[in-house]
């Protein structure tokens, strides 16, 4: 089997990518599904919010993943659903498999979209014992959503990411009990707007500055400790209190889901857990593109979709031998307070007229400049207001800003005389 | 009425039935968990050890070397993945270098085949990412690592095949002997067999005590691990110990036959036999203790931390032997750590006590020794096709991190003793086992399992009996 392109995942990122490699003049080109259903994570997100920024409207996740499912349609893109990629190679052959039987795929290029998975219990260790009832926030809201069954009566839920506080919001929805949301950092993960439309509106209170110190329970959970932490995210001594509870759900973080890639023998950025890459969306394997939350999690949906827009017209530009690669990389990075930046590196020549720098800062900063630079001068720099760690920052480029730069490119974060 | 009943379903008590299950006797196999495999058997360093360690001229010794060299044939025989990959006991001054000279002249003395010691630089070319300052190393190239688990779950299995019974959730509460026939209750239920093998773990001073006077007690020792996944696998080639103290052998740092790395154990007595909860302290020292190891090592990829629970016995040695005054009543106890590794030793040296004592064997003309169990994911790829081609469900992979399939866990619960937990098909095929420990697979083992066992979804329990998941349907 031969394909332009294949794009490994249905979610947004996938479907973004694949419509618009199609737009870009690709004949023929396969999404590979995992799940039953295209859409991803988004058919389990219930909840609305999506689609502010592409659509200026809110949208539920499976209406926002339905508008591009049914693009999809329209373009003639091929979907095989209940299948899984198992290999991925440097030469663009892919191995899968479902009910059939085993496929061998031929790619012109390829773009990853495959997303990520959340951290567990085992990733952050929290001692006691190991009962039932200790879920992953994503978890719950599958059998919540999806399954149609509840999860737990009274419950404690560890970690202020988004999805971990709209499960709140939803276990109360259902008739259960949330005790408190807690947080280990001073300020919440997520987004601000849920923390005031799903733990504000319902008065779920947000600990922060807490964590859990011990799960009880032989069978099912019976019990947590909760303790204050300091600065150091220590535990202040006496300040324990026991919870009874019979289910502890956890949203401490995602992890990009990158095995395949590392099969591959893709760069993996130890920073984002993603492959590193370029302007173009490509990873260090030539027409191995990435987009999505593959690459780095994002907050909003709206901006995965534009990512994987970019990686799948650049996917096209690859076939069709439109990229041009005659500059050197410039490699970028980060300091004063931001964590990273993706793209990794950039090619003036492959540029495209803007570029779109994602960055995250390490806490809240009411208002700093972001400062690009090369090695000797600068060469933009950008007010921004109220930046917290929660909320990527997108940040739009000029090309013709790096047209005569010289060097690798530093990105600063600036607060200095300003309040 | 049994002729032989077997109290405790773990690593000791498999072995012991697998092995009566070759002759002509009527067995049951009693254990008071909801599955087989779920006491110290699920929860150790999965070490096949080469038998250095215990004294000179103890029954540990024996059983070890002698266990050790069975598990090539037993692990073909019953489809379990081993590894002889080699121990290495690490020595960081002249003091230790001494000593592992010692334990090499100890194991020597137990009859330890293919030891020797390592120079710094032998070790650091077969460990590179050892700490540079370690001195030597004593190297027992029989020592292997294996699936506890599987073994354990693989034996009963092949006991069952050839005519042996089980019972779950039957905690013994009372031994009654009566006319020479043991009766052993529970809830109400009794079970009548002529004679009883005790292989109940951390509990078999308590088993004991019910149909003999006390003799011996067992001290649980806890020792809590991380499991780190699969990206840390081959940190270490080899299963790497730091020199022994008189609480064990020390935190190790090992492959598992999976290509994670395990990490562990820590040491600490307690009084509840089933207190398996984690600590932050006791975690951290196994960390550190590992980081002495291997520097570059961190926990920062640990899928899992879990505890287990040593059967300490008071007198040191494992006891093995008719129970006084209580004729017919035999004990398999105090199996501390090389247990795993002594188990089809000590099912042998149990056939022999059992003989001696005036127990007629006949063997059994059509003793079955094979357990076919393969992994979609072990298989080649022809196997593999053909093998969807006859059964669609092999094509569905369900177990992201691990690539077990639909098929895989069908299997799992059909087989006998077959999964009836999350957990239990955890245990057999490993779905739920990988980085993202049944987050993604978790709920769709579960519509599996109240398939093929026909239960609601909400019946169907994590592990023990009342760890239920779901607490009823949404409004």
């Amino acid at each position: 089997m031969d394909y332009d392109a294949v794009v490994i995942g249905g979610g947004p990122a996938g479907l973004g990518a694949a419509i618009e490699a199609k737009k870009n003049g690709l004949s023929r080109v396969l999404i590979i599904e995992r799940d039953v259903e295209p859409g991803g994570i988004l058919q389990q997100c219930i909840h609305n919010g999506f689609g502010l920024h592409i659509f200026k409207e809110e949208l539920t996740g499976p209406e926002y993943a339905q508008r591009y499912i049914d693009m999809a349609k329209e373009d003639n893109i091929d979907i095989m659903l209940d299948t899984i990629v198992t290999s991925i190679s440097k030469d663009r052959k892919i191995k899968a498999m479902n009910s059939s039987g085993i496929v061998s795929i031929s790619a012109g290029a390829i773009v990853l979209a495959m997303g990520c998975r959340e951290r567990t219990r085992g990733a952050i260790a929290i001692p006691g014992d190991r009962p039932a009832g200790i879920f992953t926030a994503g978890t719950a809201q599958r059998y919540i959503n999806i399954e149609g069954y509840m999860v737990g009566k009274k419950v404690i839920i560890l970690g202020s990411g988004d999805i971990g506080m709209i499960m709140a919001r939803r276990i109360v929805l259902e008739g259960g009990e949330v005790i408190a949301v807690i947080a280990r950092s001073s300020f919440a993960k997520g987004l601000t707007r849920n923390v005031v439309q799903c733990l504000d509106h319902y008065n779920i209170p947000l600990l922060l500055n807490h964590n859990i110190i011990e799960i009880k329970g032989k069978e099912r959970v019976e019990s947590v400790v909760i303790a204050e932490t300091d600065a150091k995210k220590e535990v202040i001594k006496g300040t324990e209190k026991e919870y009874e509870c019979d289910t502890v759900l956890l949203s401490v973080g995602l992890i990009p889901e990158n095995e395949l890639s590392r099969l591959a023998g893709i760069e993996i950025d130890r920073k984002t857990g993603g492959p590193v890459v370029n302007e173009s969306m490509e990873t260090s394997v030539p027409g191995i593109f990435a987009c999505g939350n593959v690459v780095h999690v994002h907050d909003l949906v709206d901006f995965v979709t534009e990512e994987s827009m970019r990686a799948g017209a650049n996917a096209a530009r690859f076939v069709k031998g439109e990229i041009k690669t005659e500059s050197e990389y410039m490699y970028t990075s980060v300091s004063g307070g931001l964590t990273y930046c993706v793209p990794h590196r950039l090619r003036y020549s492959a540029m495209l007229e803007k570029l779109d720098l994602f960055l995250r800062v390490d806490k809240v900063y009411p208002d700093s400049w972001i400062v690009i630079r090369d090695s000797e001068k600068e060469l933009a720099r950008f007010r921004h207001k109220n930046l917290t760690p929660g909320e990527m920052i997108k940040q739009t480029v000029k090309k013709s800003v790096f047209e005569n730069a010289a060097g690798n490119i530093e990105i600063k974060l600036e607060t200095e005389g300003l309040v | 009425m049994y002729d032989i009943a077997i109290i405790g379903a773990g690593v000791t008590g498999a072995a012991i039935a697998r092995e009566l299950s070759k002759y002509d006797f009527r067995i049951i196999v009693l254990d008071r968990e909801n599955d087989i495999s779920c006491g110290t058997s699920k929860a150790n360093s999965a070490i096949i050890h080469a038998g250095y360690d215990a004294e000179e001229n103890t029954l540990m010794a024996k059983l070890n070397v002698e266990g050790n060299a069975m598990f090539d044939r037993l692990c073909e025989e019953l489809d379990v993945p081993f590894r002889r990959n080699g121990s290495l006991v690490v020595a960081f001054d002249d003091e230790q270098l001494v000593h592992i000279k010692k334990l090499m002249q100890r194991g020597i003395n137990n009859g330890v085949p293919a030891l020797s010691i390592l120079s710094q630089e032998e070790l650091l070319k077969r460990e590179p990412a050892l700490n540079p300052e370690a001195k030597g190393a004593l190297l027992a190239e029989s020592a292997g690592i294996i699936d506890p688990m599987l073994l354990t779950i693989s034996m009963m299995e092949s006991a069952v095949k050839n005519g042996v019974h089980y019972r779950l959730n039957f905690d013994i509460e009372s031994i009654k002997n009566k006319g020479g026939v043991y009766i052993l209750e529970s809830g109400g239920d009794e079970i009548e067999a002529k004679y009883v093998i005790n292989a109940a773990g951390v509990f078999a001073d308590k088993v004991h005590n019910m149909a003999a006077k006390p003799s011996f007690k067992i001290k649980p020792r806890r020792g809590q691990y991380f499991l780190l996944d699969k990206i840390d696998g081959n940190i270490v080639n080899s299963v790497v110990f730091p020199c022994p103290t008189k609480m064990g052998k020390g935190t190790l740092v090992t492959p598992t036959v999976h290509t994670n790395l395990l990490i562990g154990p820590s040491s600490d007595d307690l009084d509840d036999p089933e207190d398996l909860s984690t600590t932050d302290e006791l975690l951290e020292k196994a960390r550190i203790g590992a980081k002495l190891l291997v520097p570059k090592l961190t926990t920062r990829n640990s899928i899992r931390t879990f505890a287990g629970m040593r059967a300490e016995p008071d007198a040191g040695d494992f006891i093995i032997r008719e129970a006084e005054g209580a004729p017919g009543f035999f004990d398999a106890a105090g199996i501390k750590s090389p247990g795993l590794t002594a188990a089809p030793a000590v099912a042998l040296y149990m056939v022999e006590i059992m003989k001696k004592s005036g127990i007629a064997f006949t063997a059994k003309k059509n003793f079955n020794p094979l357990v076919k169990r393969k992994l979609f994911i072990d298989m080649s790829e022809s196997a593999q096709s053909a093998l969807i081609r006859g059964n669609p469900l092999y094509g569905r992979i369900i177990c992201r991190c691990e690539n077990i399939t639909e098929g895989d866990i069908v299997d799992s619960i059909r087989r006998s003793p077959g999964a009836t937990t999350v957990d239990g098909v955890k245990r057999r095929c490993r779905a739920g086992m990988g980085r993202c420990q049944g987050g993604f697979c978790g709920p769709r083992v579960q519509e599996i399992i109240s398939r093929e066992l026909n239960k609601p979804l909400e019946e169907v329990v994590l592990e023990k009996k009342h760890s239920y998941i779901l607490t009823g349907k949404t409004k």
